[in-house]
């Protein structure tokens, strides 16, 4: 279970985070809705504390992160799969060495294994025998199912997924939200995802909030979610740009 | 009158807090590179990328400063009637003070704003917050290793810098100006001591210590944009060329 509360972030002057409330529940899917811009991906960076708050706390397992030790907090990380924006795969390696990087730096596992587990990965991202690319050889998306292979390969307790499928065409845009569904099947793993993809997302989330104004309007499962009468929820949804969120 | 001393003061403050910085993470490279596991493959790699990517460049200008020694050199001791001591004067000139800082300006150009680029283009894809979200210490993986290579690259490539400018000059004050080849050697053997040797070996070091530190901390910290890299390549490559100097003047000074 992930718990922030009362998370505050300001960058230069301009508070983003104005005391953030939340519950992650173990094992299911929750995804983070707002418009661009509002804060989502500095809140998923706060929950394996990439970003430390001004404020707040957040709790893993009801260990305060913000407060650890670096040695502590590393090893907190290690429980955490993260799949970028934009993959971040590391461009001087290849795939195959990307995806095995954190069991060759992180774990006493063979080479035989490494290799095994690899391969495993590749396969249920769709791209085995792909691993001698390196990054700048794949596509767009070829790169996020890269980067999601990465996440898991070490079989993480947490997933956090910041914009799986932005600038990926629709077709593709769902083929990752089913990968994302299917291996949360295979793993049982907790997924925080930040998207904007609605209402696509909802098709793989147990739970869905809404970050507006610096803080979580509202978080419901997705299907109270989708029936919310909250205004805010609603012009959300029907990309109204009349409406309580101010866009311009 | 108070707007201007807020401004100095603010000025001086960030500069302070700047510099406050840029020792903590040498220091924190410094107590990584020490702590196993040992990365010996990616010290290698960064040797080949300092060492053996440099060494063209190295040769290339140390040739021609030896040459250019040879010629000034000529006409600065033909006016004593000293030409006999060109050799000493052009292994003196290289191996206490051209050829670390001019190995250095060259190392700079060529791999120090390569890794400034590399750093700050790390960091403006999210590869650092990508290792550091696989709970891998960025600085102990991209940094240490670098001012390891460093520490081992750049004495290296300054002797090679020094023997290329000493016969470049050879060249053109025996081959082109007649001086005689046995007063060229002879004079750098009566004239060159160990103390000579030893204050260029540790230029070279500290030098390649400034370089890698300051090239890593600009790339290191470069803000996560395009602007960012190129921004963060320029400022490394002319802070390590003031830093360079002004540590140049004070070991100088100190082993003169």
């Amino acid at each position: 279970m992930i718990r922030v509360t009362d998370l505050h972030k300001s960058f230069g002057g301009q508070e983003v985070l104005k005391g953030v409330n939340m519950e992650f529940v173990s094992g299911k899917i929750t995804t983070i809705i707002g418009t661009s811009g509002c804060g989502k991906t500095v809140l998923l960076k706060h929950l394996n504390a990439l970003l430390l708050p001004d404020k707040g706390a957040v709790f893993v397992d009801s260990v305060d992160i913000t407060q650890l030790g670096q040695k502590e907090l590393y090893e907190i990380r290690g429980r955490f799969g993260v799949l970028f924006q934009g993959a971040a795969l590391l461009d001087s390696m290849t795939i195959f060495d990307n995806v095995a990087f954190p069991l060759r730096e992180k774990t006493k596992m063979s080479e035989t294994e490494i290799q095994k587990r690899v391969d495993e990965r590749l396969e249920q991202v769709g791209l085995e025998g792909m691993g001698y690319k390196f990054p700048a050889e794949l596509s767009g998306g070829m790169k996020k199912r890269a980067g999601l292979a990465r996440a898991l390969v070490t079989n993480p307790e947490i997933v956090l997924f910041d914009e799986p499928t932005t600038g990926l065409d629709p077709i593709l845009a769902t083929s990752i939200h089913q990968l994302i569904a299917r291996t949360q099947q295979a793993f049982g793993f907790t997924g925080v995802v930040v998207s904007h993809t609605i209402p696509q997302v909802f098709d793989i989330s147990d739970y869905v909030a809404i970050l507006a104004n610096g803080v979580i309007e509202e978080a419901k499962t997705a299907k109270e979610f989708l029936a919310s009468t909250n205004p805010i929820v609603q012009q959300f949804i029907r990309g109204e740009t009349e409406g309580p969120i101010h866009v311009l | 009158m108070l707007s201007l001393l807020r401004q100095i003061g603010g000025f001086t403050l960030r500069h302070l807090s700047e510099m406050g910085r840029m020792f903590l993470f040498l220091l924190s490279a410094f107590a990584l590179a020490f702590r196993p596991p040992a990365k010996f493959r990616l010290i290698v790699h960064h040797l080949k990328t300092i060492g053996v990517d440099s060494l063209s460049v190295v040769i290339l200008s140390g040739f021609f400063t030896g040459m250019v020694m040879g010629f000034q050199g000529y006409y600065s001791l033909r006016k004593f009637s000293a030409e006999s001591w060109l050799g000493s004067a052009a292994a003196l000139g290289l191996l206490r003070e051209l050829g670390p800082v001019l190995s250095a300006f060259m190392v700079t150009g060529r791999t120090g704003s390569a890794m400034a680029a590399e750093l700050g283009t790390m960091r403006a894809t999210e590869q650092i917050d990508a290792l550091y979200s696989m709970a891998i210490d960025p600085v102990k993986y991209l940094v240490s290793p670098r001012i390891i290579a460093s520490l081992i690259a750049m004495p290296l490539l300054t002797a090679i810098f020094d023997v290329v400018g000493i016969y470049g000059a050879y060249l053109i004050g025996v081959g082109l100006l007649g001086v005689s080849s046995g007063s060229y050697f002879a004079g750098m053997e009566n004239a060159v001591v160990f103390q000579d040797v030893y204050s260029g070996f540790l230029k070279s070091v500290s030098f390649g210590l400034i370089i890698t530190w300051v090239c890593c901390y600009k790339g290191f910290h470069a803000p996560p944009r395009a602007t960012g890299v190129s921004q963060a390549t320029t400022e490394s490559v002319v802070l390590s060329f003031v830093m360079v100097l002004v540590w140049d003047y004070f070991l100088t000074s100190i082993m003169l």
